[in-house]
């Protein structure tokens, strides 16, 4: 399961992409959700977290994100085997 | 949380980091409070914003924040602003916020048109399309490398390409063009002799990027060299395979910045935003050590230590500069005795007393000495480049004069030719003979200062310069430095009308326009093309001045009433009878307000943005004096050696 940490890092990263502070990311929070995060916005979005929380995603990975929960997993999963 | 606020060299190299901007402490809160004020201060405090060190995320936030503010205020921008297309193979969108904010730093608004994926062909051949409905003033071509050298393809069919569209662009469009040249991201297959297999498609890559070269120059195309800039910080920190294969992004964000810091300044430099001058510190930026204190013998300068080697290298940059028209002042806190012991007597200095157009050394604040400095070579604070090793120094000048461009520099001198070389202030389209000799052409402006204030009376100071003034229409051979004129003169220009060379071009050759060049020599040696005059044909039998400027340097010498007789007689010749002059105001040309009523014209009106329109009746003009002969003939070609 992710740490409300993650989110919270999670949340502080979407506030900055799309310049919104009013973003409360849940694990149901999808694309249509958040004004702005569209398919170019994504690449960015990702980008963005792995620059911020210095992890780096696999290209296959990016097909199966959904929804922020799943992100949540993946972001919790790849600090997680940081620290160890 | 990760520390945002560290920009370590690993992560963010000195290109792609723009490490020669300074870090903003609270950068956060500075945002915020741009976002809330009037327009009057909100787009200083947004160019603040963009002219400090940040990452991609950050510069996104910043160019959403101003792109709202701009729809919230629309048309409150003080800033000039540039239509550009940024036409291209791949994704381009993520490239947009650091085009735009490299724009700001220069004090340009960009808009930006990209047009739908993939059309390009086919928005250039009609003049239906959006493309044309948008009017670009310049157009970039920015094509992945799959596109410019395609599996199977050959060089020629590309050049044959880009031809083409730079043809269309420049003709159709009226555009200036930008051409990004291929990023060399093609994989070797047999290591260092690669170049020996031709079917090797890196290969084939780099014949292309030679072809464009070669091509570029011969149409006016400008080009933003990235397979050049890659090779500073590695191709590898700017390809992002993964990004290319999920969404068609051969620039990384992490390089989008420094992408965007490229092309504006070639929008910079088409616009004159280019610095002029660079001014330089002396102790420990030039030497090592403190001359007041360690003396001749003392100072870290030349072979023999690592930290003298280093400061030698910075010297011979500089110089090198100079050599292409970059004109050297020097600002020091120093006894004036002391700071000039070096350049007089100094064996290893590469830098003398001659190369430098102004020499300040005082105990006055240096935000005041700047401005000494600009007032001295008649030019604006925001062409000064200042170079300062005291982190204190360069934070005063941040404040005190926002204007003036303040790089951060490296504790280690090693690194200060690599941060100066990679910060880009001098970006230049191309080179004229004027730009290879202004030092010699200020040298001998202050040499004429020095007669000014020895001379009492005017008058018998300018006969005693002995003046020529040398006019001829434009001819294909004066069009670069026209051009170049046209483009970077602020002050004196009556109607600050930008034209790109193809323009000058079809004015050249078109048959209705009136055109003269000038040029000034004196007892001092040779001015150089020092003005420009375009005037076309009104129906009253008249004349339309639709741009007149002249440089700064040869301000207050009768130079204006002499190029006015030259065009009055001119008009006369072709049987126009009236002349009309039109001043449009803009921040920096308010030296002009008065030009056309000190040469006699009668105003006509005064329209709702400040404009005068002006008229001057030829049958009652008899000519002004002037204290300088007039020739015919031979106004582009600089003489060389100066006389001083």
């Amino acid at each position: 399961m992710p740490s409300s940490d993650v989110y919270e890092q999670l949340t502080e990263i979407f506030r900055e992409v799309f310049d919104d502070d009013t973003i409360v990311l849940t694990p149901e929070t999808t694309a249509a959700d958040i004004r702005d995060w569209d398919s170019a916005n994504h690449i960015s979005l990702i980008v963005s977290i792995e620059t911020r929380l210095k992890i780096k995603f696999k290209t296959f990975e990016l097909e199966s994100l959904h929804n922020v929960g799943h992100l949540a997993e993946l972001v919790q999963a790849k600090l997680n085997a940081k620290t160890t | 949380m990760p520390n945002q606020d560290s920009f370590a060299e690993e992560t963010w190299p000195l290109t792609l980091g723009l490490g020669w901007l300074p870090e903003l402490p609270s950068w956060k809160d500075l945002l915020q409070d741009a976002r809330r004020q009037a327009p009057e201060t909100a787009f200083a405090a947004f160019q603040k914003l963009a002219n400090t060190r940040m990452d991609f995320i950050r510069a996104g936030q910043l160019d959403k924040a101003i792109q709202r503010y701009l729809a919230d205020h629309p048309a409150s921008s003080p800033f000039a602003s540039v239509r550009l297309a940024l036409l291209g193979s791949g994704t381009l969108s993520h490239l947009l916020p650091g085009i735009r904010l490299a724009a700001l730093r220069r004090g340009l608004l960009v808009d930006i048109y990209t047009g739908p994926y993939g059309m390009y062909r086919q928005e250039l051949t009609d003049p239906a399309s959006a493309l044309f409905a948008f009017r670009p003033e310049v157009v970039c071509f920015s094509f992945d490398a799959e596109h410019l050298a395609p599996a199977g393809g050959s060089p020629e069919d590309t050049l044959a390409n880009l031809e083409f569209c730079w043809r269309t662009a420049g003709d159709a469009l009226g555009a200036a063009v930008v051409q990004q040249t291929a990023l060399p991201r093609f994989p070797l297959l047999m290591g260092s002799n690669e170049d020996r297999f031709p079917q090797s498609r890196a290969t084939v890559l780099r014949v292309v990027n030679e072809r464009i070269r070669a091509a570029s120059a011969a149409h006016g195309v400008s080009l933003l060299s990235v397979d050049t800039w890659s090779a500073v910080d590695g191709v590898a920190s700017w390809f992002p395979h993964g990004l290319w294969y999920s969404a068609k992004q051969e620039v990384h964000p992490r390089a989008a910045m420094f992408y965007g810091e490229l092309l504006g300044r070639l929008l910079g430099a088409m616009r004159g935003r280019s610095g002029k001058c660079l001014v330089l510190d002396l102790d420990n930026t030039l030497w090592g050590g403190v001359i007041g204190d360690d003396g001749l013998d003392g100072i870290a300068l030349g072979q023999g230590s690592p930290a003298g080697e280093a400061f030698l290298a910075m010297q011979r940059y500089a110089r090198q500069l100079a050599e292409r028209g970059v004109i050297l002042a020097v600002c020091s806190k120093n006894d004036y005795s002391n700071a000039i012991a070096p350049f007089e007597r100094h064996p290893e200095m590469v830098l003398r007393p001659a190369d430098i157009a102004c020499f300040v050394a005082n105990w006055q604040d240096k935000a005041a000495n700047l401005r000494v400095i600009a007032e001295t070579l008649n030019i604006g604070l925001d062409s000064l480049v200042f170079v300062d090793d005291n982190p204190a120094e360069r934070r005063l000048i941040r404040t005190e004069l926002p204007m003036v461009a303040v790089p951060e520099l490296p504790e280690d001198p090693a690194g200060y030719v690599a941060t100066l070389s990679a910060a880009g202030y001098f970006e230049a389209l191309h080179l004229t003979a004027e730009d290879t000799s202004r030092t010699l052409l200020y040298r001998a402006n202050r040499s004429r200062e020095a007669l000014r204030a020895s001379s009492t009376d005017l008058g018998s100071y300018l006969q005693g310069l002995a003046m020529q003034l040398h006019w001829s229409p434009f001819d294909s051979s004066g069009l670069k430095r026209i051009t170049q004129l046209i483009n970077k003169t602020n002050q004196f220009n009556l109607t600050t009308r930008r034209y790109t060379e193809a323009e000058t071009g079809s004015i050249l050759r078109g048959p209705e326009a009136l055109t003269l060049q000038l040029r000034l020599t004196d007892v001092h040696g040779d001015n150089g093309m020092i003005g420009v005059i375009i005037a076309y044909p009104r129906p009253d039998h008249g004349l339309l001045i639709d741009t007149w400027l002249m440089s700064c340097r040869v301000l207050g010498r009768g130079v204006e009433q002499a190029a006015l007789n030259i065009l009055a007689e001119q008009a006369r010749v072709r049987g126009y009878t009236v002349l009309h002059g039109l001043y449009r105001p803009s921040p920096k040309n308010g030296m002009v307000r008065e030009h056309y009523k000190a040469l006699g014209f009668d105003l006509v009106r005064t329209l709702e943005d400040g404009a005068t329109e002006w008229v001057l009746p030829l049958d009652r003009f008899t000519g002004l004096p002037a204290p300088m002969e007039i020739l015919k003939g031979d106004a582009c070609h600089p003489a060389m050696s100066m006389s001083s």
